[in-house]
């Protein structure tokens, strides 16, 4: 890998290169299509190579022992505990605040269609100490739920808020549009004829935005998977301890136990290439149900 | 994110309709307002020469410069190889070109503790790669070039993401019809293509520079725990967490916050002003 300057350097002749493809210079696109793709291949691709390579060195056998073990299991079963919760509360929260966001009109409205992207924004890191603050053994909440003897930080209960947090955007911003799209006249049309609201949501306004919905939990799902700033500094990072599959990584890597690393790694990058494929399936039939 | 136009044509709020309201704004209240303002609060609260006691630290402020500065020289690749990239997926047809499309986003869906993994497993000290680099004196991790490569690979689909549909939509008309009189293709590209690209562009290297300020994941396990060297400020707030320097976090943390704050803000108002002067 040549330095950032050669890298920047590089780049700006590709940009001389477009350009003259009017010209129908059949070596300058050809230049340009070998950098693009080149680039695509040593940032993306190599490295998920990589992984598979070192993952699989020593054979299937040290692969199975990481995957059998005790801590190895239950720092899945904790992941996908806390994304199953996860994706339950921030796709009811983010139905209900997109039908809000459209479908009425209050005070206030422009502040709080902003509020919703603030997660996006900041540091998981950042996400984690708030958290501490707010939770901790002399945080404005944390004071008065101690004494009640219920743990939120160091303990399962902050690492579920903690992906709450990073994770509480993306089902408002996949629907938003989609419901805008939709508008309200057959929501009208049901009520006229009589239907109720709920069997309105149900029937109406839930099949309308169900491409846009799933391809937004998809997106939620693969982002609680894998979060690891705000749970690892909420969790405390107690060895052993409250792990979930990001922070087993980070200890085996750290903790010299590479083997376990690899592993969680392995299925977790097979889970994301999944996700990915889920994704693009969703956003086509999302297209599709545009178009029609 | 443009603001949110209501569809219900008139003011017919009923009772479940306030209820529906309240709840959410409560959630997203009690959610993401309130620990920023306990952050904020608790961070000033013992007053303003310890705040600016804790973000004057020698090592403090080296971690935020260090934070922009990879952030920024991210950026710069980013906006040329993303452009050049959108340009090539939209404008060209070549074999494998639907595979790579699907797989320009595979760094929001891979967990960035692994994305940092991968890049120590492939430039690190005992790699084939890092080995040939290190005989040249040319090290990737645990140094600063890590950084900005762990960077590039996590906000790689930013630019290319915003580009792409308005390159698909791009009236071929007016380059066409600057190439019939007699503009050369980079006089055509400079003139005609870049200015409707440009807000685009500037969405994508936004969303990248936010996005880099706040990385931690890939960067912890590439930068290693060199403080003054290769400590980023995400770095920096963990390790004061670690150290039981509170204080001194929670300091960095909100200059850190106000910054990415500062950055979707303007975001936000550049693009409504954007979408004021289309017309839409």
């Amino acid at each position: 890998m040549a330095s950032d300057h050669d890298q920047t350097g590089e780049a700006d002749g590709i940009n001389r290169l477009s350009a003259s493809k009017w010209a129908s210079l059949p070596i300058g696109r050809w230049l340009l299509m070998t950098v693009v793709i080149g680039w695509f291949a040593l940032l993306i691709l190599v490295p998920t190579i990589a992984l598979a390579r070192q993952a699989f060195a020593g054979g299937l056998a040290p692969l199975g022992r990481a995957m059998a073990s005790e801590e190895f299991r239950q720092a899945f079963g904790m992941t996908l505990g806390i994304t199953l919760v996860a994706v339950v509360v921030n796709t009811i929260f983010g139905v209900c605040f997109a039908l809000v966001l459209v479908r009425q009109r209050f005070w206030g409205k422009t502040l709080a269609d902003g509020l919703v992207d603030l997660p996006f924004a900041i540091s998981p890191v950042v996400t984690g100490l708030m958290l501490v603050v707010l939770y901790g053994p002399d945080g404005w909440i944390g004071r008065h739920l101690e004494t009640g003897g219920f743990r939120v930080v160091y303990a399962l209960p902050g690492m579920i808020l903690a992906t709450l947090f990073v994770t509480l955007p993306f089902v408002v911003r996949g629907v938003v549009p989609v419901l805008q799209e939709f508008g309200v006249d057959q929501v009208e049309a049901a009520y006229i004829l009589g239907a109720g609201r709920w069997v309105t949501f149900w029937r109406v306004t839930l099949p309308s935005i169900r491409w846009g919905l799933a391809y937004s939990m998809l997106l939620l799902i693969a982002r609680s998977l894998g979060e690891f700033g705000a749970v690892m500094v909420v969790s405390g990072n107690l060895l052993g301890h409250t792990q979930t599959a990001t922070l087993y990584v980070h200890d085996g890597i750290e903790g010299f136990r590479p083997e376990g690393a690899y592993a969680a790694s392995l299925i977790l990058a097979a889970v994301s290439f999944f996700m990915l494929i889920g994704m693009e399936t969703f956003r086509k039939r999302l297209k599709a149900s545009k178009q029609s | 994110m443009a603001s949110v136009e209501t569809t219900r044509s008139g003011g017919d709020t009923g009772l479940p309709d306030l209820v529906l309201r309240g709840m959410t704004l409560g959630y997203l209240g009690w959610m993401v307002v309130l620990p920023i303002i306990a952050l904020g609060f608790q961070s000033l609260v013992a007053g303003p020469q310890a705040f600016l006691d804790a973000v004057l630290d020698p090592q403090a402020v080296h971690a935020l410069k260090l934070t922009v500065v990879t952030a920024l020289v991210m950026v710069v690749i980013n906006v040329v190889m993303g452009t050049a990239t959108a340009w090539v997926l939209v404008r060209y047809e070549f074999p494998g070109k639907k595979v790579m499309n699907a797989l320009i986003d595979l760094p929001f869906a891979v967990p960035t503790v692994v994305t940092g993994l991968m890049l120590v497993l492939l430039y690190g000290p005992s790699s084939v790669l890092g080995t040939i680099l290190g005989t040249y004196g040319f090290s990737v991790i645990y140094s600063q070039p890590g950084i900005v490569l762990a960077l590039l690979f996590v906000s790689y689909p930013f630019v290319i993401r915003s580009v792409q549909p308005v390159l698909l939509e791009l009236d071929r008309a007016e380059e066409e019809a600057a190439a019939t009189m007699g503009a050369s293709g980079w006089l055509t590209f400079w003139r005609v293509t870049l200015p409707t690209l440009a807000p685009a562009i500037f969405t994508g290297a936004a969303l990248s520079f936010g996005r880099a300020l706040g990385e931690f994941g890939s960067v912890i396990l590439v930068a290693g725990n060199q403080p003054m060297k290769t400590k980023t400020t995400p770095l920096y707030v963990f390790g004061e967490i670690e150290s039981g320097n509170k204080q001194g976090a929670m300091a960095v943390s909100l200059v850190l916050l106000a910054l990415s704050l500062g950055v979707l803000i303007s975001l936000n108002l550049y693009q409504r002003r954007w979408s004021l002067e289309d017309g839409k």
